[in-house]
């Protein structure tokens, strides 16, 4: 083989494993990178998409967006709804995974209950929206039971009070959210080997014990993972909110997606929203990196 | 293998492709995007173009039509971009920013070269002294009185003034029963509930939000509505779940007995005979500040419609624009749309066949069309903006006169 031909042989095998990935790095990159890239440089232009002649405006939608205290509260309604939801979820997710994974219960109702347990993932965020807002109403079937059974004395605005809002909402996305860790904890659960659990007794262990020094170290890997995913989907929830409180009553359930959705579509700010776009960008960039900073450490 | 075309069948192409671009060049194609076909009967806005297309040979028109919310966006993104349809339907809401970014034709050139007679349209849009558009069609805001609620609240006399309205309110009000004077849609997710239940008690009485081309939200009008929508709360009058009631459960509330009175769309006439044929409902004006008598400002949402600044066949899309506003089709239109027409003159069907539609057209007749929210900027955005701080007044967090002074310096922000 002469040297030109050894040359041009290492330069196809050097270059074919890039062929076989441009079909996809085109897709990522028409998908993905180009909107991104597009949305911060809308960040840093003036009238970024209404004009056609947009200006460099630097930093300034930025610090616009950290000027306005509406931002900073709805960063911390994003923050309190997100943990609120991850918490519960692993709690709730942990609780009803254990319960269908025991052998005390019955196998045609622990079956039931799987199916029962796992309704809420079947539906859409819109009508998880419509049935918590029709449950929650002044008029609704919850303040009618609670009256009933004399926790509260009068019809409480669950949606609508500036008191409650946050709380109602939260609590909707948490009965939404709980199966995805059900799920995933009791696939985990029926991988943890036996033989622990008989060592255990042998030692004379009690139920908490085995718990507290057996299933949840055994669990950690998938809670940690789990909640990580959680964590950074929770913080992009919009529909829900939009559709139970629209971000209101006055500011007490807005959260970082609607403050944006209103910069854009309701104040055609787009490049602030923009700006705040690339905020959410950056949080949820830096719990990706978390994440996958984790995964390579297994 | 040679291939070999024979000249016969040259010639027969050539004077196909010369026909068809002899064909393409002599037709003009206007694109009309507008979000009204969907909303009327199947085909009836073809067939209206189609009929436009038969009185104007050479012009073909090829409708763009989506959901109201896709149709605004694309309205935006087309603006930007320079590639806005030759016809676009329009919301008075929209037409500052459209003007702002220079995307919207000034019609009034068009009307003198074609002695367009003014007289005949029910409003001219101006925004900067240009003529961006015209409403076609119009959906008026009376109030909506159950009249069986108000029989067993015994009230005899239906509302005139606002103290009257309050009055009614109060007897019609039975928390017990969740029965509810009145009802006011705030949601944040769609603050339209500030211009068609709030600033409406404004213009019926003849008022203002705005002097001299600004927002005027401190002075006597708007801080009296407020009072008076502040006192029709403190009165327990207001079905609950304000801050986050929308629309559509406003229309609800109503058809299920559980409100007396609200200020609704005429368009939802139809819509309530269907929830509930056993409703007993009547229509009446807004009501008014007590000695008021002039005529009653009635708050409307509109159908518009404007030309593009880009577009390159003005001259034609003029004509479809004249065409719609012209007095027959003005009342086809409206009358399949079940609107108030945008043409003085013409007359919609339902107003002779349908009892309460023939009220709300008198409403409409002695009165006169009144929205200044249409041309503002970021229309939605003011909305919200006084959406908020009417919230914090209900929920007693700043007085009405408070409420006032916050939102008109958020307005003034944005102009």
């Amino acid at each position: 083989m002469t040297r030109q031909k050894r040359s041009h042989h290492k330069l196809k095998r050097a270059v074919a494993p890039y062929l076989y990935l441009s079909p996809s790095l085109l897709i990522i990159g028409l998908l993905m990178l180009l909107p991104m890239v597009t949305v911060i440089a809308y960040s840093f232009q003036n009238s970024a998409v209404l004009r056609r002649d947009p200006t460099f405006a630097g930093l300034k939608h930025y610090q616009a967006i950290f000027d306005d205290p509406v931002f900073w509260a709805s960063l911390w309604h994003t923050l309190y709804f997100t943990c609120m939801s991850v918490i519960f979820h692993m709690t709730i997710g942990m609780v009803f995974a254990l319960m269908l994974n025991s052998d005390r219960i019955n196998p045609t109702l622990r079956n039931i209950l799987r199916v029962l347990y796992i309704l809420p993932w079947l539906f859409t965020a819109v009508i998880i929206a419509v049935i918590w807002r029709l449950l929650l109403e002044p008029n609704g079937v919850v303040n009618s039971i609670l009256m009933q059974i004399g926790i509260i004395g009068s019809k409480v605005e669950w949606f609508s009070s500036p008191e409650t809002a946050l709380h109602a909402v939260t609590f909707a996305n948490i009965w939404a959210g709980y199966p995805l860790f059900m799920v995933s904890l009791l696939a985990g659960l029926q991988g943890i080997p036996k033989d622990f659990y008989e060592a255990a007794d042998i030692d004379g262990a009690k139920a908490y014990q085995k718990l507290i020094f057996i299933t949840i170290p055994q669990l950690m890997p998938i809670i940690i993972s789990i909640s990580l995913l959680d964590f950074i989907w929770t913080m992009q929830v919009f529909p829900l909110i939009w559709i139970t409180t629209g971000g209101g009553p006055i500011y007490s359930t807005e959260v970082l997606s609607t403050y944006t959705y209103k910069l854009a579509f309701s104040s055609y700010n787009l490049s602030q929203a923009s700006a705040s776009a690339v905020v959410i960008l950056l949080i949820s960039l830096g719990l990706t990196l978390f994440y996958i900073r984790y995964q390579k450490a297994r | 293998m040679t291939f070999r075309i024979k000249p016969a069948m040259l010639k027969i192409a050539a004077a196909a492709w010369l026909l068809g671009a002899t064909a393409a060049m002599a037709d003009t194609t206007l694109e009309f995007t507008q979000w009204w076909e969907p909303e009327l009967p199947a085909g009836s806005l073809r067939k209206i173009m189609d009929d436009f297309e038969a009185a104007n040979p050479g012009i073909k028109v090829t409708l763009v039509s989506g959901p109201y919310a896709t149709t605004r966006d694309q309205i935006s993104v087309g603006a930007a971009t320079g590639t806005l349809s030759d016809v676009v339907g329009l919301d008075g809401a929209w037409v500052n920013n459209l003007n702002a970014q220079g995307a919207l034709a000034d019609m009034n050139p068009m009307m003198d070269a074609s002695k367009f007679d003014k007289a005949q349209v029910a409003d001219i849009i101006k925004v900067d002294g240009k003529a961006v558009m015209f409403p076609v069609a119009s959906f008026v805001y009376p109030v909506f009185v159950n009249l069986d609620l108000a029989a067993q609240a015994g009230v005899t006399k239906l509302p005139s003034t606002r103290a009257e309205f309050l009055e009614a309110a109060k007897k019609m009000t039975h928390a017990d029963k969740n029965q509810y004077g009145w009802v006011l849609p705030l949601s944040l997710q769609t603050p339209s509930g500030v211009q068609n239940d709030m600033m409406s008690w404004v213009w019926a009485s003849g008022q203002s939000m705005m002097a001299n081309g600004k927002p005027a939200l401190e002075g006597k009008p708007v801080v009296d509505m407020l009072t008076f929508v502040k006192s029709l709360n403190d009165a327990g009058t207001i079905s609950p779940g304000i801050a986050t009631k929308t629309e559509q459960e406003k229309v609800e509330e109503f058809v299920n007995d559980r409100v007396g009175m609200m200020i609704d769309s005429l368009a939802h006439v139809n819509l309530i005979r269907k929830r509930n044929p056993k409703l007993n409902f009547d229509l009446i004006p807004v009501p008014v500040v007590e000695g008021y008598t002039g005529k009653r400002g009635l708050p409307y949402a509109s159908w518009g419609i404007g030309i593009s600044a880009a577009s390159k066949h003005q001259e034609e899309a003029w004509k479809l624009v004249q065409y719609l506003m012209s007095e027959k089709v003005n009342a086809k239109l409206v009358s399949l749309a079940n609107a108030f027409p945008g043409n003085v003159n013409a007359k919609p069907d339902f107003v002779t066949s349908d009892k309460a539609f023939a009220k709300a057209f008198e409403i409409f007749k002695t009165g006169y069309l009144a929205n200044e929210f249409t041309g503002l900027p970021v229309a939605e955005d003011l909305m919200t903006q006084f959406d908020v701080q009417a919230q914090k007044m209900l929920a007693g967090e700043q007085s009405p006169e408070q409420a006032a002074t916050a939102a008109q310096k958020g307005w003034m922000a944005k102009f």
